[in-house]
Formats: C-alpha cells, sequence, structure tokens
C-alpha cells in the first residue's frame, strides 16, 4: 500500500469524522424545527379547545390570550341545551355501529369464500369488487337518494346505513390475512369435521382479530366523519349525525365562536379518543387499507 | 365427494349473499339508475321521458358546468402536488427522529386527518374569521392595515381551502411516505457516506428514486381523491357566492338536489363517473406494470 493512499484514506476518515460533527448540530436543528412544524400542526386543534372554554366576550377581545382566564364550560352547556345533539350523538353512534358491524361481517364471509372456497361466480365477484374500488360513490348520489326515497328510508338510520355498507377495501385486507392462514389449520378443522362457519369463526376469525380491530376501528372512524351522504340522507334536526348537525349551529345563533368550537370539539372528541387510544391499530388500518405494509 | 361440493357451494352462497345483496342493491343498481336516467328529463324523484343525448348537450354548453370542471382541476393543481411534496419532506423529517419523539411529532400531524370535514371546516373558519381570526395578524400587513375575508374574496377561495385540505390530510400521506422510507436498507445510506456523498446527493440518489413507488402511489390516490371534492369546498362557500367556485360533484348537487334536474344531475354525474374509471384503470395499468417488472 502506498504512502498516497494511505494518507488518502486518513483524509477520507478525517472528512467523515467531521462530517459526523456536523450531522450532529444539523440533526438537532432539524428535530427543533421538525418539533415546530408538528407543533404548528396542531396549533389549530389547540386554538379550537381554548376557544371553546372561553366566554364570548372573551372570543372577541383584542389581543391573541392563549389560555382561557377561566375555565368557562357555558358553551358546552349552551350546545348540549339548546341544540339536539344528544340525538345526533346517538344517530352517529347508532349508524356508525351498524356499519361497522355490517361492513366487518359481510366483507369476512365474502373474504372467506374467495380466499378458501372453489364456486362459480368467483370472477365475477373479483371484478365487482375491483370495479367497486374505481367507482367514485360521489358520482352515485341521486340515485342512492332515490333508491332510498323508494324505500322510504330518508331521515331514517337505515336510509343513512345502507349506501355506507360499500367498502371493498376490507374484502381485499382480509382476503390477503386468509390466504396467509396455513392451510393445515384448515385441514385440521375438517378432520374434526368443523363446517366452514365453525372454521370462519373458530379459527380464521380469532386468529387475525388485531386485523379485526384495525379495520373495525378504521370503518367506525370513516363512518363516524363521513358527511356527504348523511347530509343528503338526513335533511330533519332529528335525524342528522353529529358532523352534519354541527353545521346547523352556525345559522341560529350568528357570530358565537364560542359555541361553535363547543360544538367542533364535541364533534371531534370521539374519533379524536380512539385515535390516540389506539395509534397503532388505527396507522396499521390505514396502510394496510392503501396496500402498504407496514 | 358431490356432496361435499355441494356443501362447498352452498356456504359460498351464504357467506357471500350478504355481499351480493349489499353490492348488488347499492351499487350495481344505482349504477344502471343513473345511466338510464341520464337520457331523461327526469325531475329528482319521478317518471320522465327519453330526451337522448339532450342533458350531455346542454351540460357541456353549460358554463357553470365548465367552470365545475375548471375549479375541479386547479384544486387538483393547488393539492395533489404540493401535499406529496411536504409529507415527504415531513416524513423525512419524522423518519429520523427515534422513540416517544416519533410517536408524539407523528401524532401531531397525524390528529387532523382522522377529524370529521365539518370539524375542519369550523375551526379554520374560525381561525380566518374577517374580524377576529387569528390568520388577520397575517393577512392585515399585506393588504394595507385592512383585514379580508380569504374564502369570500374569489381568488384566495381555492388556494385557502387547498392550504386547510393539505393541513387536514397530510398525516396520511406522511404515514404512506414514513412506510416506504423504512423499506429502505440503512446499508445504502452507509456505503452513500462512505462515499461522503452529501445530504442532497443521497436524497436524489437513493432516497427519491427509492421512495417512488410510494409517491406515485400517494400521487394518484390523491388525484382521484380530490377530483371527488365536495365537502370542505361546500362548507367554506355557505353564506357566499357559490358558483364561481362551485366543483364537480357540488355541480351534480346543485342540479339534481337544488333545481330538481334529476336527468342533468345524472348526466354530470355519469360524466365524472367516466373521468374517474378512465383515470382508475389507467392507474390499475401502471400499477401492475410496475408489479411485473
Amino acid at each position: 500500500m502506498s504512502a498516497e493512499t494511505l494518507s488518502g484514506a486518513a483524509r477520507a476518515h478525517a472528512e467523515r469524522l467531521r462530517g459526523d460533527r456536523l450531522v450532529d448540530w444539523g440533526g438537532m436543528i432539524l428535530t427543533i424545527i421538525t418539533f415546530g412544524f408538528a407543533l404548528m400542526a396542531v396549533f389549530p386543534l389547540y386554538w379550537a379547545v381554548v376557544t371553546s372554554f372561553k366566554s364570548e366576550t372573551a372570543v372577541i377581545a383584542s389581543g391573541i390570550s392563549l389560555w382561557p382566564e377561566s375555565f368557562n364550560t357555558e358553551a358546552y352547556e349552551h350546545i348540549w341545551n339548546n341544540t339536539n345533539i344528544g340525538q345526533w350523538y346517538i344517530n352517529s353512534l347508532v349508524t356508525s355501529v351498524v356499519i361497522t358491524a355490517g361492513v366487518i361481517i359481510s366483507s369476512a364471509g365474502c373474504a372467506y369464500a374467495l380466499s378458501q372456497l372453489d364456486f362459480p361466480g368467483r370472477r365475477l365477484i373479483y371484478v365487482l369488487i375491483l370495479a367497486c374500488f374505481m367507482v367514485p360513490m360521489q358520482a352515485l348520489i341521486i340515485n342512492h337518494f332515490v333508491l332510498m326515497a323508494q324505500f322510504r328510508l330518508l331521515n331514517t338510520w337505515a336510509g343513512i346505513i345502507l349506501p355506507q355498507l360499500i367498502v371493498p377495501v376490507t374484502i381485499i385486507v382480509y382476503k390477503q390475512f386468509f390466504d396467509n392462514v396455513p392451510r393445515e389449520f384448515r385441514e385440521a378443522a375438517q378432520m374434526d369435521s368443523a363446517g366452514h362457519f365453525r372454521t370462519l369463526f373458530r379459527i380464521y376469525m380469532p386468529m387475525n382479530w388485531g386485523v379485526t380491530a384495525a379495520l373495525s376501528i378504521i370503518t367506525f372512524i370513516g363512518a363516524w366523519n363521513s358527511f356527504l351522504w348523511p347530509f343528503l340522507a338526513a335533511t330533519g334536526e332529528a335525524t342528522m349525525t353529529v358532523p352534519v348537525g354541527i353545521t346547523q349551529v352556525k345559522d341560529a345563533y350568528g357570530i358565537v365562536y364560542a359555541k361553535l368550537m363547543a360544538s367542533a370539539v364535541m364533534a371531534g372528541l370521539p374519533v379524536a379518543l380512539l385515535f390516540l387510544i389506539f395509534q397503532r391499530r388505527v396507522t396499521q388500518a390505514v396502510m394496510l387499507s392503501a396496500g402498504v405494509k407496514g | 365427494m358431490i356432496r361435499d361440493k355441494r356443501s362447498e357451494y352452498l356456504a359460498a352462497l351464504v357467506l357471500v349473499g350478504p355481499f351480493i345483496v349489499i353490492y348488488g342493491l347499492l351499487f350495481v343498481w344505482p349504477t344502471i339508475q343513473m345511466i338510464a336516467l341520464s337520457f331523461t328529463d327526469a325531475p329528482l324523484i319521478g317518471p320522465g321521458e327519453w330526451v337522448g343525448f339532450e342533458n350531455y348537450i346542454d351540460i357541456l354548453n353549460h358554463r357553470l358546468f365548465r367552470n365545475a370542471a375548471w375549479n375541479t382541476v386547479y384544486f387538483v393543481v393547488l393539492t395533489v402536488v404540493p401535499n406529496t411534496l411536504i409529507s415527504l419532506a415531513i416524513a423525512m423529517a419524522v423518519n429520523r427522529l427515534k422513540g416517544w419523539q416519533q410517536g408524539f411529532v407523528m401524532a401531531c400531524f397525524f390528529l387532523p386527518y382522522i377529524l370529521p370535514v365539518s370539524v375542519v371546516y369550523l375551526i379554520w373558519n374560525w381561525i380566518i374569521d374577517v374580524q377576529y381570526g387569528l390568520i388577520q395578524y397575517v393577512v392585515r400587513p399585506f393588504n394595507g392595515g385592512e383585514p379580508m375575508s380569504l374564502t369570500r374574496t374569489i381568488p384566495f377561495f381555492m388556494p385557502t381551502v387547498a392550504a386547510v385540505t393539505i393541513w387536514w390530510t397530510l398525516g396520511f400521506n406522511v404515514l404512506l411516505f414514513i412506510a416506504g422510507l423504512r423499506n429502505i436498507s440503512p446499508e445504502i445510506y452507509e456505503a452513500a457516506s462512505l462515499d461522503s456523498a452529501g445530504r442532497w446527493r443521497q436524497f436524489r440518489r437513493i432516497t427519491w428514486p427509492l421512495v417512488w413507488p410510494v409517491t406515485a402511489l400517494v400521487l394518484t390516490i390523491q388525484l382521484i381523491a380530490q377530483l371527488k371534492i365536495f365537502d370542505q369546498i361546500y362548507l367554506f362557500s355557505i353564506g357566499g357566492r357559490q358558483d364561481p367556485t362551485i366543483v364537480m360533484v357540488q355541480y351534480i348537487y346543485k342540479l339534481a338536489f337544488q333545481q330538481n334536474k334529476g336527468g342533468e344531475g345524472a348526466a354530470a354525474a355519469t360524466i365524472l363517473f367516466a373521468i374517474i374509471i378512465i383515470l382508475s384503470v389507467l392507474q390499475f395499468q401502471a400499477l401492475r406494470a410496475r408489479g411485473q417488472k
């Protein structure tokens, strides 16, 4: 080895050391910037919560006060007492739970059949799922509305629920997981002469309960948050869901931001809590639905 | 053996039954009905006469339709690429953090995505309020000391709603990008830093090409999602002039639900339907082509 290459290697080594020191400083600044942006991203949510605990006069006082002088729950009491929000909560809860149960059960059954059984019409079902992926549900609002009107289901829970039962991605995710269940499990179950339903509910579902949990949470959040269809299907205040109902508060009271923020917090809190408690499941479900492995 | 087959068919029928009923009744049937309705002069609810392609011709000559088509494209331009680039930058910044720091920062960026659109609307409508909104502290110096309504000033409407939409949805994209970044082996970066490649070169030569499949996925998911935009645009335009900022789904809504023109609404819906299907098929083909490579 010549002296030249040796000194070259030494120089590279020294450069790398210097590089490492630079990375440390740069890294620290980058971390601080990242935290700064993260706090900026949640700041609107913080600001909404703070506003909701102020009195209406404090809200429009000049200057920025990042902390309420006294925690004032007047806005919440007002929303609770003067709107149908109690009823909206019940509507949202019932419709979201039924949608979640319906989507999970029908998807798991369909996915099991596609994954484990041989029957005529399998290809047709594939085509249907794939087509459904591509079709914008927003284009079908008119005919969903006509159909629900024909069934006399407008302004009912069933009318809000039915068109939202279409979530093809859940079937695809379940099928992927059922495909990966080792064959021996199914064969063992059949030796026990367990029927397909027992095999599904005693083996396949329990083995994949994590996926079921993740998909249930994300389906529930999606149903709770959905706006366009409930907005069309529920025109009476008594049948509105929370996200639709809170957009009606404004018309009734003019500029009352503490009350509006209280209604926003009340509408967002259930899903925000679900996310904060089940963060891992939610992110897992989002990635599974997008077809990305986490 | 034949008994076995028959029991398998029966089990399949029962398991697939709910799917068939739901998708047949609420997907296949409405789709057929939409196309049929688009060739009639029917109101939203009630019978109508066959009018051939008249609705399509009317709509394509409608100023409002061109407005809606243009605004939808404009909204796509304002959101899709900026959102993707911002999300990639955030994902790279989040990805180098560890432990609680990463969890905390990720939660901050993702939390807005989990909220209902009407909550997002209410919060931002308060922040941009013309009299008392926080944003006016930023707007006033640029507007000669005067406050300005960002959603009632037509040229600012789309950019404002686009910015709110990016804030709302970027958590989703960040999540996908982080998954993509984690799949890049750290050894590649180690080798690159041994070659004393700078940060920018590492990004250009390693990160960008290797994360490109995720970038393409994020771009297409957003493109299709934003073509179906309605909620935010509609909510922010309540109480203002809606026509200058109308988008495609809002146009369908207006025709069918506000003007009671079911046939024309269905024709507009069919046009949107066709555009999105064509794009989706192209996307699907592109993904498949990549999968085969």
